[in-house]
């Protein structure tokens, strides 16, 4: 019972920083139904900047938790700053070209993002710098650590903010209007461009904050990392139904907990040493207790991927997508 | 004014042409010897590059499916040479049994990753090709247990190289009087195999296949309302276009003698879609065009730029690998804002991006 609960709070840790960058997908493909491919290099950004800012600063004496806030602080303008670039320069006058064209570019500004973010922090696999103290609690058997609630809460925090924003402000109803027909709104007197970039800059600073969150949670950061992590987003967003901004933040937390559950189960799963006749033919394996694992947790990586094509194929429109199952 | 070179009033103007550069390419390997036998590999690379791009022209040019996952039936093809021809298993299969089994398997790849995603459309289908590349890949790396399949991150080694009728393609060899070394062999053996492929594809292009293909490509239900069986030809367009990247896959074993999961890595399908991209989807000759570009230009760069910035800064600050991908990414995104048929259009495809309507 307290493997699975301790399972169960990885995943939700994970989970609520896949939904953080899944909104991101979300509330750009709700727009104007490009998947922003380069959406993870912007995560892995806000991770180096932040790694940057924090070790600069390591010697000046603040309070950890300054230095943190001061990381976070530089991490969000600077990325919000390649989102805006990134619309602007290279998804703006495709506007009206064929959809395959934007995410061809979006495959491109990927690319770049990543080897110049290589050309500034190296190839290397970067140490995080530890300044916070982790406590660790005791729940039931499972342990949590002060760093996964502090993640878990902001998440719920921004999640919360952007629902505010997206459902009770002007800058949210325009955006609505916008994801639902860009023609009408513009007659309506919506600045259809200005909406557009602002969806950008708001997914990319939601990116910024989970690249720190993701690059303090595993202690290390490096130019590949937001390619994975932006997949594993973007199949949270499909999970949920792309285009929802609610769907995204459910399918981040189920993918995180499926993910998290299937890595601390498949070994178990899939030991053939414990289905009677099939130990009768592993004899040699299984004596002693032995094993006969077919799969490890080393295919975590799988699961994303597997559950992408899953939802894609049984049930495109996602658990909570509604209008979108025409698009898939 | 009458061009110079009417070829429709004089047609040997066009064997002549084709003469002369089969001449020319038969002449290459020797030419590139002398500045260095690494252009040579260079060279039988940037062929290899041109079979895949060749290959997923078939699936994102023909077809319009944009596959990000190629280089998994790449690795399949690749994986599957070197499971049967190399001390591994201690299997040593002839190159002419196992390459048409690699393509094969990579065939029955293609129809595995092409029945359930065929009702996707556009981008839907992007990602999850590329999430099934992903999948190979990890499989590579994780099948040594229980059972030492792929030998996982160590790779396989000691691959069988091609042999023909005692004719061993890794070693130098004299004939007609000329030094022939392995990879001015394999260059040889490169352009035959390309040739073939070509074509295969120019018949295929103008064939009722191909034609169809275009239809679906310019609209499916369009094309469905012609009779035409659009699952059956999407399917047979993966299917063929995993066939040649597992013939690429396979030759790529046995040239370079060793194999592991590194080689085939998403940035691998990217390149072979900036490829297709920058020569021309659908256009069989700006495709070749392409592949040979992408693969050509970030080599020189890489002759140049070090030896320019030793001599500029006195130390080397952005490395050639850097540069190669980054010509890569701008590739893409260049091409798709200025040029989004590419170098070299295929006639429809200009059409079809100039449209202002959203395909």
């Amino acid at each position: 019972m307290d493997i699975f609960l301790q399972q169960v709070i990885n995943g939700l840790t994970l989970g609520s920083v896949y939904a953080v960058v899944a909104l991101g997908y979300t509330m750009v493909y709700g727009i104007i139904q490009l998947i922003n491919f380069a959406h993870g290099e912007v995560v892995m950004i806000g991770a180096m900047v932040a790694f940057s800012v924090i070790t600069a600063l390591a010697g000046a004496g603040l309070p950890p938790l300054a230095l943190v806030l001061l990381g976070v602080g530089c991490a969000v303008p600077v990325c919000m700053l390649v989102g805006y670039a990134m619309e602007r320069l290279a998804y703006r006058p495709l506007r009206r070209a064929p959809r395959l064209a934007p995410l061809i570019t979006a495959i491109g500004v990927s690319i770049i993002l990543q080897h110049l973010a290589m050309l500034v922090w190296t190839r290397n696999v970067i140490a995080f710098p530890q300044i916070i103290q982790t406590e660790i609690y005791t729940l039931a058997g499972a342990t949590v650590t002060s760093v996964q609630l502090a993640i878990v809460a902001l998440c719920v925090t921004m999640m919360a903010g952007l629902a505010w924003l997206v459902y009770r402000t002007r800058l949210g109803t325009a955006m609505r209007a916008t994801a639902q027909n860009p023609q009408v709104a513009g007659l309506m007197g919506v600045d259809i461009n200005r909406v557009i970039a602002a969806t950008f800059v708001i997914g990319a600073a939601l990116a910024a904050v989970a690249g720190v969150m993701v690059g303090t949670y595993y202690g290390i950061a490096q130019y590949t990392m937001g390619s994975i992590l932006g997949l594993k987003a973007f199949a949270a967003a499909v999970l949920g139904g792309i285009g929802n901004i609610p769907g995204a933040m459910v399918g981040g937390v189920l993918l995180g907990i499926v993910e998290a559950l299937g890595a601390g189960y498949i070994g178990d799963l899939t030991d053939l040493c414990q289905y009677g006749w099939l130990a009768g033919l592993l004899a040699e394996h299984c004596a002693e207790g032995g094993h006969f694992i077919l799969f490890g947790s080393n295919y975590q990586d799988v699961f994303a991927f597997v559950v992408l094509i899953l939802v894609l194929v049984f049930r495109p429109s996602g658990l909570l997508g509604e209008r979108v199952g025409d698009r898939a | 004014m009458r061009p110079l070179f009417d070829t429709r009033s004089n047609p040997a103007l066009v064997w002549a042409g084709v003469a002369l550069a089969a001449l020319a390419l038969l002449w290459l390997p020797f030419a590139l010897a002398q500045v260095g036998t690494s252009w040579v590999r260079i060279a039988n690379y940037a062929i290899l590059y041109a079979l895949l791009a060749l290959g997923l022209n078939i699936v994102v040019g023909f077809a319009g499916l944009l596959d990000l996952g190629y280089v998994a039936f790449y690795a399949v093809g690749a994986y599957t040479y070197a499971l049967l021809a190399s001390p591994h298993f201690g299997l040593h299969l002839p190159f002419w049994v196992v390459l048409p089994i690699g393509a094969l398997v990579a065939a029955l790849f293609g129809v595995l990753l092409g029945a359930p995603t065929l009702k996707l459309r556009g981008d839907y289908l992007a990602i999850v090709t590329l999430g099934f590349g992903e999948i190979v890949r990890i499989f590579l790396n994780n099948l040594s247990r229980p059972v030492n399949l792929t030998n996982g991150p160590q790779g396989i080694a000691r691959i069988d190289p091609f042999s023909l009728g005692g004719v061993d393609f890794s070693q130098p060899q004299a004939f007609l009087g000329l030094a022939l070394s392995g990879p001015i062999k394999y260059y040889y053996l490169l352009l035959a195999v390309l040739v073939a492929i070509l074509v295969i594809n120019v018949r295929l292009q103008n064939s009722r296949i191909g034609r169809a293909w275009e239809a679906v490509r310019e609209d499916e239900i369009a094309a469905r309302a012609m009779g035409i069986n659009t699952t059956h030809l999407k399917l047979l367009a993966f299917a063929m276009g995993a066939t040649f990247g597992g013939v690429a896959g396979g030759m790529f074993s046995a040239i370079q003698g060793f194999i592991s999961p590194e080689s085939f890595v998403l940035v691998e399908s990217i390149m072979v879609v900036a490829m297709v991209v920058l020569g021309g989807m659908g256009n069989i000759w700006g495709v070749i065009l392409g592949a040979l570009l992408l693969s050509f230009v970030p080599e020189i760069l890489r002759w140049t730029v070090e030896p320019l910035q030793r001599a500029l800064l006195g130390r080397m600050i952005v490395e050639p690998e850097v540069i190669r991908m980054l010509i890569f990414g701008l590739a893409l995104v260049l091409v798709m804002r200025f040029r989004p048929a590419g170098l070299l259009p295929s006639a429809v495809r200009k059409r079809e991006l100039t449209d202002d309507r959203a395909a």
